[in-house]
């Protein structure tokens, strides 16, 4: 037997993380016996395991997506500390990405690695902010790992938006944004630009705004679009997921400013590929000012990449001489994020 | 320039046409002279500014950017301008006042290429991300926001309620920032004077004929002749060349050039003599040999004499001071006629009406031309005054059916503008030999259209999904996807490994059904080529 090398309990495999003496995955692409799971978006979150571990927020939110109740569930609140096989600890810790989003913290032979899921750095009226932790492996996503990508400050674009309102008479301002996260942390920071007006929602957005809620996320009013007449929501706003944008369920809407809200509305082309006439660029993930900057001070041993544009923060990692890899995971979308 | 840059960014956010525009005219309507007109040239390719390149933008990024991230960057985002305008760092402090359009244009203007780097460097701190965006697009002249400048003269005819051909028309003597254009437009003023000077009028175009047989009574019947269609002005002892999109390209043709003399403007189709055989007077060289002369300043001796270039007249527009724009065809057809036996017979000389007595015998006619410098044949109403642009039911074109080929989808690369996330280029090949016994493709031409939407998202996920190899921006496939590819023609190539160039291929059809090794070989290819 030779010695184990460093971090070797620890496995990229293709579909997930696989914590090797717990026999455990993280935010595996497949179902397993035990899935540890960062947060409760669909390519992180899959249902199906034996037993999956995560904050109670993204456990209600997985058994409101998928209708049952996990047979196996373990809730770990933030800062707890679960033990798993093989003696492996896991402490669950705010990502400041959706509402329940955690990084996790494994410890195992005396090593420090954590796994942070998707995360961001700027300040969210629905989640707790990320807490940056000491470790050994520091194991981050890259969605938006090209210095192109600078989300510029939120207020400018709810200015955006509620100027669109204001100004496009007659017509609604129908924005685009994922059912989870996005979407409410929009309607919040309306609420926080002093907007209070009937929020309405595309149907497949309700039930998870009432789980926010019920969460002691306040979101004003918000009515279902579903049977209004068209005149009665002229100059409003109206969110939907970006699936329905340019749906046929948008032709009940009054005339309406396409909007998106999402950090590829950074790149023109990318907004006009989605025919968006009103770019939010509002996103829930790290942009390249914040992943740098959190890699500075998280300053790990060794920083490993799980998917996005991975070579681009490789690069930085070897501009700024720090050790780094790219692990090849596959099934994580980017696409409306 | 910030409300240019807003004017740029609208246009680039609104795909209807009619939007599009409304936004434009509203801008000319309502931005005061000379900024509005700089607009205008800016978008419509009217600015130059030598000292501005694509590559001082790349070395000014140089200085402040890592050379990997950039190209990473340039790629993901499938624009140098929109890059280098988000990668930009910020300047510390207080912004100066953004600069106005004509001050940037001012500025650049006065630039030369060593002083170009800090003149760009400082007007870029004083923009906002939008405003980077703006002010590059407009110094590098590359615009690519689906503007054309035939649509900038509508929106300009929108604005102030004049026509639209009038616009065409005085467009063409002025230069930005087109203030008398202005002036005549938006003021009342009297138009430009257009008659002494040697300018460009506004091509009749063709529509494709669809319908299954024309009365010949009613029109008449021309070789569509495959050359690059010019107009010939001459006023005032002033001569120019236009191509089909306006540019001048006197200096590239000289010796038709010198060769008119007489006042007139011409409409007709510029070949070079060569070895085919041209029909009833000389012979005319395929599109290769005219292609060698395409997009060169000089011209060399030995060029001039090897392949000289000659114009065979379709049409008579103006005669001394007389517009013949309004007479029917019939009435121009033998005015030109009396004109050319007067014209310098090497240079010159008219495209004959086919003697088809009735349309089934055009048909026949049409099906044993082989003459290569023809790509079918024109019908034109003999009633038709001369009118710009594409008129319903009053010319229409018949082309050759295309050449048809299979070929294997070998390497595809992603495209650029509304593209720049799809694998939209596709280089395609042939086989060189028997693919069951170890021959292999060579690549024989690319193409970048012929699908639908639909197809493109299917064709980006087959790229994605069957990568074998990445050089670059550049995917390899594993070679089992087929094309059928339609092409006008085929030639000898020296530059090619394969030995052949293909001329307007596209993709015709996507053969899903096909197995890659019944794609055609190179030697079915070779056996079409027309040189």
């Amino acid at each position: 037997m030779t010695m184990a090398s460093p971090f070797s309990w620890l496995k990229p495999e293709p579909f997930g993380l696989h914590v090797v003496p717990a026999d455990a995955w993280i935010d595996p692409a497949r179902a397993v016996d035990t899935a540890l799971v960062t947060h409760g978006h669909a390519d992180h979150a899959r249902g199906g395991h034996g037993l999956t571990v995560a904050t109670p927020e993204t456990l209600a939110i997985m058994a409101l997506r998928y209708g049952v109740v996990e047979t196996g569930s373990t809730p770990v609140a933030y800062g707890e500390t679960v033990t798993l096989k093989g003696g492996v600890k896991a402490t669950y810790i705010p990502a400041g990405h959706v509402l329940g989003s955690a990084q996790i913290l494994l410890e195992h032979a005396g090593e420090r690695v954590i796994v942070t899921g998707d995360y961001k750095r700027r300040a969210d009226p629905t989640c707790q902010p990320f807490q940056v932790t000491p470790c050994d492996v520091f194991v981050t996503e890259a969605t938006f790992g090209l210095p192109v990508f600078r989300h510029p400050p939120i207020a400018d674009e709810m200015a955006k938006l509620l100027a669109a309102r204001q100004n496009e008479q007659g017509r609604c301002v129908l924005v685009g944004a994922y059912a989870l996260g996005k979407a409410q942390r929009v309607i919040a920071e309306l609420r926080a630009a002093g907007f209070t007006d009937t929020i309405w929602l595309h149907g497949a957005m309700e039930r998870m705004c009432r789980l926010y809620e019920d969460h002691g996320v306040d979101l004003g009013d918000l009515q279902p679009v579903a049977g209004v007449p068209k005149a009665a929501l002229a100059n409003s706003i109206v969110i939907c997921p970006p699936s329905a944008l340019n749906d046929r369920w948008s032709r009940r809407l009054p005339d309406p400013v396409t909007a998106m809200a999402s950090g590829w509305m950074r790149v023109r082309q990318r907004a006009r590929q989605r025919g968006v006439e009103l770019p939010l660029i509002i996103s829930d993930h790290a942009d390249w000012d914040e992943l740098t900057q959190t890699i500075t001070q998280v300053n790990p041993t060794e920083t490993w990449v799980t998917h996005g544009r991975e070579e681009a923060l490789l690069r930085w990692c070897e501009l700024t001489q720090r050790k780094a890899r790219a692990l090849a995971l596959v099934g994580y979308e980017d696409e409306d994020d | 320039m910030e409300r240019f840059a807003a004017l740029l960014d609208a246009l680039v956010l609104t795909p209807s046409r009619n939007a599009k525009l409304a936004l434009l005219a509203d801008h000319l309507r309502e931005t005061p002279d000379p900024d509005r007109g700089w607009a205008l040239a800016a978008l419509t390719d009217g600015l130059d500014f030598p000292a501005v390149k694509a590559s001082l933008i790349r070395s000014l990024m140089a200085e402040r950017v890592d050379p990997v991230l950039w190209t990473l960057s340039r790629d993901y985002v499938g624009d140098t301008a929109e890059t280098a305008s988000l990668l930009w760092p910020e300047p510390l402090g207080q912004r100066f006042p953004a600069p106005t359009v004509a001050e940037v244009v001012a500025t650049l203007h006065a630039t030369t290429r060593t002083t170009a780097p800090t003149i760009l460097a400082d007007l870029l701190d004083r923009l906002d991300v939008n405003g980077r965006y703006a002010l590059l697009k407009l110094a590098t002249g590359a615009m690519r926001i689906g503007i054309s400048a035939r649509l900038a003269k509508v929106a300009f005819a929108q604005a102030f309620s004049v026509s639209v051909e009038d616009v065409e028309e005085y467009w063409h003597g002025q230069s930005p920032p087109y203030t008398p254009l202005f002036d005549w437009a938006a003021n009342g003023a009297p138009p430009p004077r257009t008659d002494l000077l040697p300018l460009f009028r506004p091509f009749m175009l063709a529509h494709p004929l669809e319908a299954e047989s024309l009365d010949l009574s009613e029109y008449a019947a021309e070789w569509k002749w495959d050359g690059i269609r010019v107009q010939i002005v001459h006023v005032a002892g002033e001569t120019r060349v236009y191509s089909r999109s306006g540019d001048d390209i006197s200096a590239t043709f000289p010796e038709v050039t010198a060769a008119l003399t007489t006042p007139c403007v011409l409409d007709g189709e510029l070949l070079v003599r060569g070895a085919h055989q041209g029909g009833e007077t000389g012979g005319a060289a395929s599109f290769n040999a005219l292609q060698q002369r395409l997009g060169r300043k000089t011209v060399s001796k030995a060029m001039l004499a090897e392949s000289p270039a000659f114009v065979r007249l379709y049409d008579l527009l103006i005669e001394d001071k007389e517009d013949l724009r309004e007479w029917a065809w019939e009435q121009r057809r033998p005015r030109l006629e009396a004109l050319v036996p007067r014209l310098d017979a090497t240079r010159f000389d008219i495209s004959q009406v086919i003697p088809a007595k009735d349309f089934d015998d055009l048909a026949e006619i049409r099906s044993r031309a082989r003459d290569e410098a023809i790509e079918g044949v024109m019908l034109k109403r003999r009633d038709s005054p001369y009118v710009a642009g594409r008129r319903t039911g009053l010319w229409y074109k018949w082309k050759r059916d295309p050449l048809l080929i299979d070929c294997v989808l070998m390497y595809a690369q992603r495209g650029s503008g509304k593209r720049s996330s799809f694998y939209s280029d596709f280089t395609f090949g042939c086989w060189n030999g028997d693919p069951d016994a170890g021959a292999e493709l060579l690549p024989v031409g690319k193409a970048y259209f012929g699908f639908t939407d639909e197809e493109l998202k299917f064709l980006d996920r087959h790229v994605r999904q069957h990568t074998v190899g990445k050089f670059g921006p550049v995917r390899e496939t594993d070679k089992s996807l087929v094309f059928e590819v339609a092409f006008d023609s085929v030639h000898t190539s020296k530059r090619h490994k394969s030995g052949v160039a293909m001329r307007f291929p596209r993709i015709s059809r996507i053969r899903t059904d096909k197995p890659a090794h019944e794609a055609d070989r190179l030697d079915a290819l070779k056996a079409l080529i027309a040189d």
